[in-house]
């Protein structure tokens, strides 16, 4: 069943299930990571992502599976044997030890001498800009600091692996915008293999190399960013992943087409309902094309403005699709696209879902 | 990725193993220890007392045959009414007459309120028989206001006991109002004032329900304090038996192990119910104050401000006299008929004399030693080597608040003065009182340390961990410079506590090994009220002595230790 895996690459895992009593949080995960990649464990809370993070630090023991490293299988060792750094989401930066002294924490236990110490201590705060910081108390530092402090001191016994746990999640939102591009610079520079956990789709998409989209303790899709953003291999990450119109809809007689309400649509290869069973068709708010430029190609649609929401670079409108009355869409316009059409509220908008853009997927079973 | 999706049932209920290191073995040498410990001077000592009770006086075992007997005895049976009785007495009157105390403290802008904190906690720092004391001299048959009316209230008995509790209660339920009270959020008073509702509904609807668990646990500390306490019923108690007294009646007087063995498990009976049900209670507390709370700041209400000056005026007033009393009666010549001065009543004649306070001076401070490195390591223990051991060592550790001083006493007398047992080596030294402090007093101790390590990250270890570094070092480099605040309280704690105490060391005491609080018992049986009150006034000293030091030491600390943190330290007086 599992695929067979690279043998060095720099983490693989095999068949990973964890339960806490009877309720299971990861079920059979079996992933590749290549050394020097950037992976993201993308999902909403409860998804399993941090116990899949804590199960590669050793810090959570499965109850079936294996962890490799460069092809050594550490599944049964301690945290303190299996050569990584690790940043959690608090920090847990030790309040009575100086900067210096936390950068220095990992280092003091391996033998090496007190002036080595002092000079990797200062190439790791130089290398996050902290070097004026090193004799103040974390409480000194803001929040952003702080952060850096931590990614030094994981770093600083140069491990094979760096463990990231929604890293920025304590932050505000404008330092951890310039953090995102900090600590990806410093891995690419470093190389450093790296996994980060995260619930913030708009930081993995930003970060990663590869996103692990994950839901109830399941791998949804594994892919490059624009993949997953593209190419949503289900309706979950469809909806997790940016912003996602959903129709239900009718398989048609022809294949490639299917029927929402009255009007007959053509959609994305992919999925194919037999004719009459029903369907999911997917569209994202900023793919569906509006005003003079909808008036030419397929699935042509004329639509009633309900609501006009201004987010500043670009207008939200809630569209009524005439006919059905039941079929609402969400509609991302550029701001200044949306002043040349020159329609507000009530005003009726022809719209088009190209085909390309429009995703099919299977119709919600009784269970979702 | 993910193929398959296996049932629940086909994942195996088992976790992987982890390779044993060195630190493990460490770690479970630490866990075997301390649940060592806990067993041997705790669970199996207290296995004796349930065994004896089932026991003849020659050994013979005769069933329910005693607790038959003390049930059917009156004048014995008696006790249980009368223990009740007088608890949750003082229970009531503390915890009304506290709570009006911490009000003013917390939600007034009333004057003095230091003077008045600090005049509050002083009965910590006495043993329990110095209030029945400073009642008989006051209102005894020789008392000064008996002898000025001509009118004796009859303070021998039930009356007496119950005044002395309060007193001797009331810093205990203070400490826990005050912290219930302090604890609350402005924008609830905001609310309620902005939707129309007047003082009065405000404090019903809004400041009661807030302390209302603290309410909960104030009673039960008090009643557990009170129905445990052995000096103040021996003082002042007459012939009005309570069941603390009576365990030391038929152990001490008539020799009566068995039946002191009975009455112990009958007295652990209503101690136990009392701490499960606080715990049943506390743990439906939730968070009243949460990270967006803003704190009180009370209004200046002169009327109220005055009206509360005045009652903790008279409150404080009184326990100020009540040492003061002791004071005076330890330097005059015969209270009270000559109040001339002298200093004759601290040479000690009996009982031990200074041996007994130096003795007990030197058991304080390795109490404190020892109770702290035990409550602390136990704590971290249980809550930093998370074990299958850990569920029943917590429980084992909160056990001892709910075993009264008299049952572990006794208690010891059977596990250590065995003849034959090797554990017998502990018999008359003062390390087995030491023991006995440190189990008697561990709970408070205990759960003051798992709360200051639970309020630590807890990814400190997991960050050790990952950095090669062993949680031994982590524990000396950070969790205990952390904690220092925390861990020099617990030790305050456990010294005072060793300086007063006296039911459970009363039995265990021997020759050479006498205790200051024991001598003022001794002395003041063989008629040296006088005496008793000097050496009363000498352990009163020492302790507030200490506590300076420590405040000082405090200082220090925080300054040098804890230069990283900007908040205060927070700082003594935890309560059992």
């Amino acid at each position: 069943m599992s695929a067979a895996v690279p043998a060095q690459a720099a983490v693989a895992l095999e068949g990973i299930a964890k339960k806490f009593g009877a309720y299971v949080a990861l079920r059979e995960i079996t992933l590749s990571v290549s050394a020097g990649e950037f992976i993201c464990f993308l999902g909403p809370s409860g998804c399993g992502k941090t116990t899949l993070l804590r199960i590669i630090a050793g810090l959570e023991r499965q109850n079936a599976g294996t962890v490799r490293m460069s092809g050594r299988d550490v599944s049964g060792l301690p945290p303190a044997l299996r050569n990584y750094g690790i940043v959690f989401q608090s920090y847990a930066l030790f309040p009575n030890l100086t900067v210096g002294r936390n950068v220095a924490y990992g280092l003091e236990t391996r033998r090496a001498g007190a002036p080595a110490i002092t000079r990797r201590v200062d190439e790791l705060l130089e290398l996050v800009g902290l070097a004026r910081h090193k004799d103040k108390y974390p409480a000194q530092l803001s929040g952003g600091e702080q952060q850096r402090v931590a990614l030094a001191r994981a770093l600083a016994p140069s491990p094979a692996l760096l463990l990231l746990d929604e890293p920025l999640s304590a932050l505000d939102a404008r330092v951890r915008q310039s953090l995102r591009h900090e600590i990806r610079g410093l891995q690419r520079r470093l190389g450093v293999t790296t996994i980060m956990v995260t619930h913030d789709q708009e930081e993995a998409l930003a970060m990663a190399d590869r996103i692990v989209v994950m839901n109830a303790g399941q791998v949804e899709q594994v892919g490059g960013p624009t993949e997953v953003y593209r190419r949503p291999r289900t309706p979950f990450v469809a909806r997790f992943v940016g912003q996602m119109n959903f129709l239900a809809a009718v398989a048609g007689a022809r294949s490639g087409w299917a029927r929402v309400g009255a009007v007959e649509l053509r959609h994305q290869a992919g999925f194919e309902a037999v004719p009459g069973g029903a369907l999911t068709l997917a569209i994202r708010p900023e793919e569906i094309t509006v005003g003079p430029a909808a008036l030419h190609g397929d699935n042509r649609l004329t639509a009633r403005i309900a609501a006009v929401q201004f987010l500043g670079a670009f207008t939200r409108l809630g569209l009524a699709v005439d006919g059905d009355g039941g079929t609402a869409l969400e509609c991302d316009v550029a701001a200044t696209a949306f002043a040349e059409l020159g329609v507000g509220e009530g005003a009726d908008l022809p719209i088009a879902l190209v085909p390309d853009a429009l995703r099919a997927f299977p119709a919600p079973g009784p269970a979702a | 990725m993910s193929v398959g999706a296996p049932a629940a049932a086909e994942i195996p209920d088992s976790v992987v193993r982890h390779r044993l290191s060195g630190e493990d073995a460490i770690r479970w040498t630490l866990v075997a220890v301390f649940a060592a410990a806990l067993y041997l001077f705790l669970l199996f000592p207290l296995g004796h007392v349930l065994w004896r009770s089932l026991l003849d006086n020659s050994g013979r075992f005769i069933g329910a045959a005693n607790y038959v007997h003390y049930f059917s005895t009156p004048a014995i049976a008696a006790s249980i009414t009368n223990s009740l009785f007088v608890s949750a007495a003082a229970m009531v009157l503390t915890v009304a007459l506290a709570f009006g105390y911490a009000y003013a403290l917390t939600r007034t802008q009333m004057p003095a309120k230091g003077v008045f904190r600090v005049a509050a906690m002083l009965p910590l720092f006495a043993p329990s028989l110095v209030q029945a004391f400073a009642l008989i001299y006051v209102f005894g048959n020789n008392g000064i206001v008996t002898r000025a009316t001509g009118l004796n209230v009859g303070i021998y008995g039930a009356k007496g006991i119950i005044l002395a509790e309060v007193f001797y209660c009331f810093p205990h339920a203070l400490l826990i109002l005050v912290a219930a009270l302090a604890a609350t959020d402005a924008r609830l008073y905001d609310a309620a004032r902005t939707l129309g509702a007047g003082p009065l509904k405000t404090f019903f609807t809004v400041t009661l329900p807030g302390v209302k668990y603290g309410m909960v646990s104030a009673c039960f500390v008090v009643f557990t304090l009170a129905i445990t306490d052995f000096g103040a019923p021996k003082a002042i108690g007459g012939k009005f038996s309570v069941m603390a007294t009576e365990i030391y009646n038929q152990v001490s007087g008539q020799q009566n192990f068995t039946m002191g063995a009975t009455v112990s498990v009958v007295l652990l009976v209503p101690a136990v119910l009392a701490f499960i049900v606080d715990r049943l209670v506390q743990r439906r507390q939730y968070a009243l104050v949460t990270s967006s709370s803003k704190p009180l700041v009370p209004e200046r209400r002169p009327l109220a401000d005055w009206s509360l000056v005045g009652y903790c005026a008279l409150v404080a007033g009184f326990i100020l006299a009540i040492y003061l009393v002791i004071l005076v009666s330890s330097l005059v010549h015969r209270w009270p008929y000559n109040f001339g001065l002298t200093l004759k009543h601290y040479e000690f004649d009996t009982a031990g004399g200074y041996r007994s306070l130096w003795n007990s001076i030197r058991v304080a401070a390795l109490t404190a030693v020892a109770g702290t490195a035990l409550a602390f390591g136990g704590g971290y223990v249980v809550e930093k080597c998370k074990t299958a051991a850990s569920g029943p060592l917590y429980l084992l550790s909160v056990l001892p608040v709910s075993v009264p001083g008299m049952v572990l006493g006794l208690a010891y007398i059977f596990t250590f003065n065995a003849p034959g047992s090797p554990l017998n080596a502990l018999y008359g030294t003062l390390a087995i009182l030491i023991i006995s402090n440190v189990i008697h007093y561990f709970t408070v101790g205990f759960l003051t340390a798992t709360t200051a390590l639970r309020q630590m990250d807890a990814e400190f270890e997991n960050v050790g961990a990952s950095l090669g570094v062993p949680f031994y070092r982590t524990f000396w480099r950070v969790t205990v410079p952390i904690a220092l605040p925390s861990i020099v309280a617990i030790s305050m704690y456990f010294f005072l506590n060793a300086m007063v105490t006296l039911s459970a060391v009363v039995f265990i005491i021997a020759p050479g090994t006498e205790l200051a609080a024991v001598a003022v018992l001794l002395m003041d049986d063989a008629g040296d009220t006088a005496q008793a009150a000097a050496m009363s006034v000498l352990i009163i000293a020492t302790g507030l002595a200490v506590r300076m030091v420590y405040w000082l030491a405090m200082r220090g600390i925080t300054a040098r230790t804890q230069a990283w943190t900007r908040r205060v330290a927070p700082e003594g007086g935890k309560t059992a």
